[in-house]
């Protein structure tokens, strides 16, 4: 199997203006009662896309999955499915299967029935039933275990036999609401990765659910990050992490400084901001902030450098005193309280063993950064 | 030694327990299980057997209304000569006249038959209960136990006056021009149908609520996502889910049905033939205790096979864990 580097690298359908897209959400809007779940949103998804919908519990993203599979009807606009509107279709006539954040297997059936039970719905015949079920146990690697019940089985077993049965029929899309949800760390670390090797190897088009953003960032092409019903912002998990379109994604996903600020000058292509108490900072890519401008300055804590003295090349470099350290093992966390009060976030990897230039409690630092680092966003 | 006793008993091995407080917890956990066994010795078994005494016994004109048979009267020696006196006659005499097979074969089949009735009636009614808002249902749940909290006599009388053909129903039908003549209704095996439906409808509801309401809706989703139309989806999932349920009903309301004599007497009238009826028949009118005593024997007997096969299935049911 090639490496999935490889298959992935060119697959970006997003980018392409001619690419007809697979799954349209347009202006819809779900409300129940007085409570609006998902609000006038739009959405674009392609075919054999990995696609992870992110966010907290009650934005919405979940309503956005069953309105897809036909649990929930939009209050208004559309759902468009390979060019066909959804509306009044029925989940038993869509050509999407679902796998339940609960795994829903039927109790009283096995294993083998249970991943066959849909196949016999469409009328398939016996023997290509019978294949297709070996297939699909061989698959997820449970042949041993087709005559059990599913209570005859731990936890990770039975989200194999979720999966399989709902791709047992092949759908055109496959639904997967908090998939990993219910498996301790280790086993959801491996399966992230058996997803993806059964996506590549079905050629499937995936849209999950989920609040983990690990899984979402390791699993998905693209990422849709939802507030309130609304879509933040859609981009891939690259783009979502370095650069993130609002304050919002931006702490939503890892850790981020913010430095709010005002643009003192702009340029082509560098923008100098001034802190509240006058310290400055020069950034490239200002995105589309203006001169006098209110902004916030979002840079990662990994791509900000702590010193004992200030180093001599550093466009940016702000003073404050060492203020808290975590040593994680594989890197340490400083937190350094500037000189203006702000505490900044600055992650450090332990390449060697020993620094040559050890910081302590309540020494002084300097923390730098190069101009291209961060984002500059609206406030 | 209180104190020896109380870390032996924190200690996970009971090989390492002193053995007083062996002794001591074995006999606490066996007397917990002994209080059952002795209640139904007590006020089962040992009726039991007496009427199964007398069952073997002859009626005669006498203060009890039957002849003596197995007691200790003339000594031990007197117990087991008595074996030797022991017949079957009441038993022989069960098949000889047709009446009591009939009778049998009537209250099995209008039993099995209201079963049917209050479980179509019943299942709705439960599903409706499990899939009410969560605030409602203890509600609904109160309204189906309500009929309780007065006297069931009372309840069956009060069937006669909108049964009877100048009663509630027949005036309502009549002044809505649906009918021009009053249905004939009581005295009929259909008013026995609807006493037994109505009486034995919350025995029915309760077992099919509790097992309806611990079902996951995600199934009949996950059904529906795989294909399956509701009606489909209904069958296929919902009721072999609650087949524990509907077992559980099926046998309370069956059971006591069989031997039911209030509602066949009440509202059957004097044509109608059920067990129940020729029991108390046998016991008051004829005096004959024997005889009614066999009859009562053989529909004990006759009522273990649903009750053995209600205790298969639950155990089933717990094997599944479900």
């Amino acid at each position: 199997m090639k490496s999935l580097g490889s298959i992935r690298r060119d697959f970006a359908p997003w980018n392409d203006p001619n690419a007809k897209p697979y799954i349209q959400f347009d202006n819809v809007t779900k409300k129940f009662g007085d409570f609006t779940a998902v609000n006038n949103l739009s959405l674009t998804i392609f075919e054999r896309e990995f696609f992870a919908l992110l966010g907290a519990s009650g934005c919405g993203k979940s309503t956005l999955l069953r309105m897809l599979a036909g649990f929930e009807e939009p209050t208004s606009g559309r759902i468009l499915l390979d060019g066909q509107d959804l509306r009044g279709i029925p989940p038993y006539r869509r050509p999407v299967n679902m796998m339940f954040q609960s795994y829903a297997l039927f109790p009283h059936m096995t294993v083998e029935n249970n991943i066959a039970f849909g196949l016999k719905q469409e009328g398939m015949p016996k023997p290509d039933i019978e294949k297709r079920v070996a297939e699909m146990l061989k698959l997820v690697k449970l042949e041993q275990f087709a005559k059990r019940k599913p209570h005859q089985l731990s936890g990770g077993q039975r989200q194999r036999v979720a999966l399989a049965r709902s791709v047992a029929k092949r759908p055109k899309v496959l639904l997967l609401d908090e998939p990993l949800g219910a498996l301790d760390k280790k086993l959801r670390e491996e399966t992230q990765f058996e997803l993806m090797d059964l996506q590549q190897e079905l050629g499937l088009t995936f849209v999950v659910v989920t609040h983990d953003q690990e899984e979402a960032m390791t699993m998905a092409d693209r990422i849709a990050i939802m507030d309130k019903g609304e879509v933040m912002q859609v981009a891939t998990p690259a783009e979502i992490y370095e650069a993130p379109a609002s304050r919002f994604v931006a702490h939503f996903v890892g850790n981020v400084n913010m430095f709010e600020g005002k643009v003192a000058e702009r340029s082509a292509n560098t923008t100098r901001i001034t802190g509240p108490s006058g310290a400055q900072i020069v950034v490239e890519n200002g995105g589309a902030a203006t001169a006098n401008a209110d902004i916030v300055f979002a840079i990662r804590p990994e791509k900000i450098r702590v010193s004992s003295k200030k180093p001599a090349d550093a466009v940016n470099a702000l003073e404050g005193e060492v203020y808290d350290i975590a040593y994680l093992g594989d890197m340490t966390v400083y937190h350094v309280r500037l000189d203006d009060g702000q505490i900044v976030r600055a992650s450090a990897l332990n390449a060697a063993r020993v620094t040559e230039d050890p910081l302590t409690w309540n020494d002084r630092a300097w923390v730098s950064f190069r101009p291209d680092a961060g984002v500059v966003l609206a406030r | 030694m209180s104190n020896i006793a109380v870390t032996d008993a924190a200690a996970p091995s009971t090989a390492a327990k002193p053995f007083l407080t062996r002794l001591g917890t074995g006999f606490v956990n066996r007397l917990v299980i002994i209080v059952p066994y002795l209640w139904l010795l007590f006020f089962f078994l040992i009726p039991f057997v007496i009427v199964f005494k007398i069952s073997l016994s002859q009626t005669a004109i006498a203060m009890p209304p039957y002849t003596p048979v197995l007691d200790f009267r003339d000594g031990i020696s007197g117990f087991f000569a008595g074996f030797r006196d022991l017949n079957f006659d009441n038993y022989v005499w069960l098949t000889q006249d047709a009446l009591y097979f009939k009778a049998y074969i009537t209250s099995v089949v209008i039993a099995a038959i209201s079963t049917v009735l209050t479980l179509i009636v019943g299942y709705p009614i439960a599903y409706g209960m499990a899939r009410a808002p969560a605030t409602i249902r203890p509600t609904l749940l109160m309204l189906v136990i309500l009929p309780f909290w007065t006297s069931f006599l009372i309840r069956v009388y009060a069937w006669i006056g909108i049964l009877k053909p100048e009663g509630l129903l027949n005036q309502l039908l009549l002044s809505l021009h649906i009918i021009n003549q009053p249905l004939v209704i009581l005295n009929t095996y259909t008013a026995i149908f609807i006493g037994i439906v109505y009486s034995y409808l919350p025995f029915m509801v309760l077992p099919l609520y509790s097992s309806l309401e611990k079902m996951d809706y995600s199934l009949i989703e996950a059904a529906k996502d795989l294909g399956c139309p509701p009606t489909s989806a209904f069958w296929k999932i919902t009721f072999p889910l609650s087949l524990p349920g509907v077992i559980a009903g099926a046998l309370l309301v069956f059971i006591p049905a069989v031997g039911e004599f209030v509602i066949p007497d009440l509202l059957g009238g004097s044509q109608t033939l059920m067990i129940g009826k020729t029991l108390w028949n046998e016991f008051f009118a004829n005096r004959d205790w024997p005889v009614s005593s066999a009859v009562a024997v053989i529909l004990l007997l006759l009522l273990t096979v649903p009750i053995m096969f209600f205790q298969q299935a639950q155990a089933k049911a717990q094997e599944q864990g479900k």
